[in-house]
């Protein structure tokens, strides 16, 4: 009794220098004990040995630019002269336009340019929640109709241009954009109907999502391209790319509707009852309730998805549609560029980790911020 | 002239249908008999408490009069509606019947404001503006008013028990069901609850509540029905019910919550 009623509540104290900060930090992570110690100083070492290595390569002993020969055409003969030794990024400043645009008209590839940049402009203004209205819809309405007129041209004095003409990370991002435009909202209407209470309508959305997930890709492509057409009555053509594209949107929409069925199933029955009670109908206890509540927990699977099937747009290139991985494997045929590939295929595949690597990044600040909201 | 009309009006409300009205009401799930033979009737403004151990079907027939359940035989009828297949009755029940359930059911991604505002303006279609002002005025009454801004993860228990109450209350409900509101509630908090619900019982509101409060049975009940194995054992004012139970079940029944507590 007498000890509580001398006792002073000891003060709290800031944790030793040692244990906290970059310092303390380091010392628990990279050199715990002596075998820890030892692995970090061995990676240390590799990374700063290949850091070096590839700034040797890639900027010290690389080639930006070479001359032209009496014929107009570049000499790579220094290029071939390095010998592996350095990077010829000549063949990037030669044929970055190509990769690019593909086979798009030269004088005309400042539309291709603009195409590209209306997609990354409609990229950034879908990523914003203050523009999350329905006055979005109509900027994608816009923004893709923008991309047609541009690409195709015949109209308002722009010259037509076939779509067989088009290429390189144009055709990419039309795959990818309108893919997922299309799948996200065919993958919600299929979850949904999976769970419906109507056995029909059940039983062709199990049907549709089981047929889809047992075939691959590749071979769906190769249906839309050959076997479709034969399907089709004399003198009718769909265009190569809208089948291939069709052909992608059906495939995403069963993944992405297999992650939303996910979501779906993790929410609490309580919430549906609650909606029920309050007389909401079923959209609108849909669209207000539950699927809110569910696609937010199925972000990062969802974002995964979404870069899976960026990525596997460039398995066009076996139905010859020339995306931007055909338009750079393209690009290094010419017998003077030939050698060049390591270089070509780092630039691709910078540009495809650019997009990824922003939706990643994107999704997990999404996530943060909508947790945030839910005051957790 | 007014004078036969005031008679005209009371011989309306003397012959009113009942607010809720069960006829030997049957359900089962699978192969078990939940319900059996209940019929109950509720009139305009009456408060009904349910009491019964549990699994004795308590929460299945409250569900059942909104339907959350569909019952398999026998009617139910709700202010006066048969309740059926048919949507639109189903769409008149719902927004004539306010609920609230043991573990809130929140809609946590929403503000507490636009939780109680989400219905009213969507089902009712009331104006985004007059549906606030009701909201704020409900959340007042459940004495809230200043976490209107706040999501319901950021509340304690009792008060989003009270943003549940506001919530079904928003939508004008004429008859209100409770399903054991303070059951998942810290005991410090049960009593902010059931002072809500004491408060809105005085307003003269229909309530069936399933509860094993005995205070507030006492204090706001006309009668309470006491409920074991699906069907209703003895049904009587709560003085009635609690001091001279007429049956063993209902004795132990009793015997057991007053250990209990
Ligand atoms: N959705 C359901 N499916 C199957 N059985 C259920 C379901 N809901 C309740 N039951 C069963 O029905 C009986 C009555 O349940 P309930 O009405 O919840 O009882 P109470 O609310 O009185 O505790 C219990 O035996 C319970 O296990
Ligand atoms: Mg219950």
């Amino acid at each position: 009794m007498s000890d509580a009623a001398t006792h002073t509540p000891t003060p709290a104290r800031t944790p030793p220098i040692t244990l906290v900060g970059p310092i303390g930090w380091v010392r628990t992570n990279l050199f715990s004990g002596w075998v820890s110690s030892l692995v970090s100083l061995l990676l240390l070492f590799l990374v700063v040995k290949w850091v070096l290595g590839f700034l040797d390569w890639g900027v010290f002993n690389a080639i930006w630019s070479v001359p032209n020969d009496a014929a107009g055409r570049p000499d790579t003969s220094s290029c071939r002269a390095l010998a592996g030794t350095g990077a010829c990024w000549a063949v990037i400043g030669e044929k970055h336009r190509f990769i690019l645009f593909g086979t798009y008209p030269y004088e005309e590839q400042w539309r291709a340019l603009l195409a590209i940049l209306v997609f990354i402009a409609l990229f950034i203004v879908s990523a914003m929640r203050r523009f999350w209205r329905k006055e979005l819809a109509l900027i994608w309405i816009g923004a893709l109709t923008l991309i047609g007129v541009l690409m195709w041209g015949g109209l308002l004095g722009l010259a037509y241009v076939p779509q067989e003409r088009w290429g390189g990370l144009v055709i990419t991002l039309i795959l990818a954009t309108f893919g997922l435009a299309f799948a996200f909202p065919l993958s919600i209407l299929v979850a949904l109907g999976r769970r419906s209470k109507l056995p029909a309508i059940k039983a062709l959305c199990v049907l549709y999502v089981e047929l889809v997930r047992g075939v691959p890709l590749i071979s769906v492509l190769f249906m839309a391209s050959v076997m479709f057409p034969l399907f089709l009555p004399e003198g009718m053509n769909i265009d190569k790319l809208l089948r291939a594209q069709i052909a992608i949107i059906l495939f995403a929409g069963a993944y992405l509707a297999e992650v939303v069925r996910g979501g779906l199933q993790t929410l609490p029955r309580g919430q549906y009852e609650a909606a029920d009670a309050l007389g909401l109908s079923y959209w609108k206890k849909t669209g207000f309730i539950i699927l809110p509540q569910a696609l937010r927990l199925v972000i990062p699977p969802l974002v995964n998805t979404f870069i899976g099937f960026f990525k596997d747009t460039s398995l066009v290139l076996i139905i010859g549609i020339f995306d931007l991985l055909t338009a750079g494997k393209t690009a290094i045929i010419e017998p003077a560029w030939q050698g060049f590939g390591i270089e070509v295929y780092l630039t691709v595949g910078f540009i495809y980790f650019c997009f990824c690597f922003a939706m990643s990044s994107y999704s997990q600040r999404l996530e943060a911020e909508l947790n945030q909201s839910r005051g957790r | 002239m007014s004078a036969t009309m005031e008679a005209v009006a009371s011989a309306a409300r003397a012959d009113a249908p009942p607010a809720i009205l069960l006829d030997k009401v049957n359900k089962w799930y699978g192969a078990m008999h939940v319900l059996r033979d209940v019929s109950l009737s509720v009139a305009l403004g009456e408060r009904v408490v349910v009491c019964g151990p549990s699994g004795s079907g308590k929460s299945t027939l409250i569900r059942c009069v909104n339907r959350l359940e569909t019952h398999q035989e026998g009617s139910i009828k709700v202010d006066g509606i048969e309740l059926s297949d048919d949507l639109r009755a189903l769409d008149a029940i719902r927004r004539e019947v306010g609920m609230v359930f043991q573990s809130f059911n929140l809609f946590p991604h929403l503000t507490v404001l636009e939780n109680c505002t989400l219905a009213p303006i969507w089902v009712r279609h009331m104006p985004k503006a007059e549906a606030e002002a009701l909201a704020m005025e409900y959340l007042e009454r459940v004495k809230i008013p200043e976490q209107a801004m706040k999501y319901p993860g950021q509340l304690s228990g009792g008060q989003q028990q009270r943003v549940a109450i506001a919530r079904a209350l928003c939508m004008k409900p004429k008859i209100m069901l409770f399903d054991e509101p303070t059951s998942a509630l810290d005991p410090e908090m049960i009593k902010e609850v059931l002072e809500t619900m004491v408060g809105l019982a005085e307003t003269g509101m229909t309530m069936v509540c399933v509860t094993h409060e005995m205070g507030f049975a006492r204090q706001v009940a006309d009668r309470v029905v006491f409920m074991d194995r699906g069907e209703i054992v003895e049904q009587g004012p709560p003085g009635e019910i609690f001091e001279n139970p007429k049956t063993d079940r209902l004795k132990l029944f009793l015997s057991q919550i007053l250990r209990g507590h």
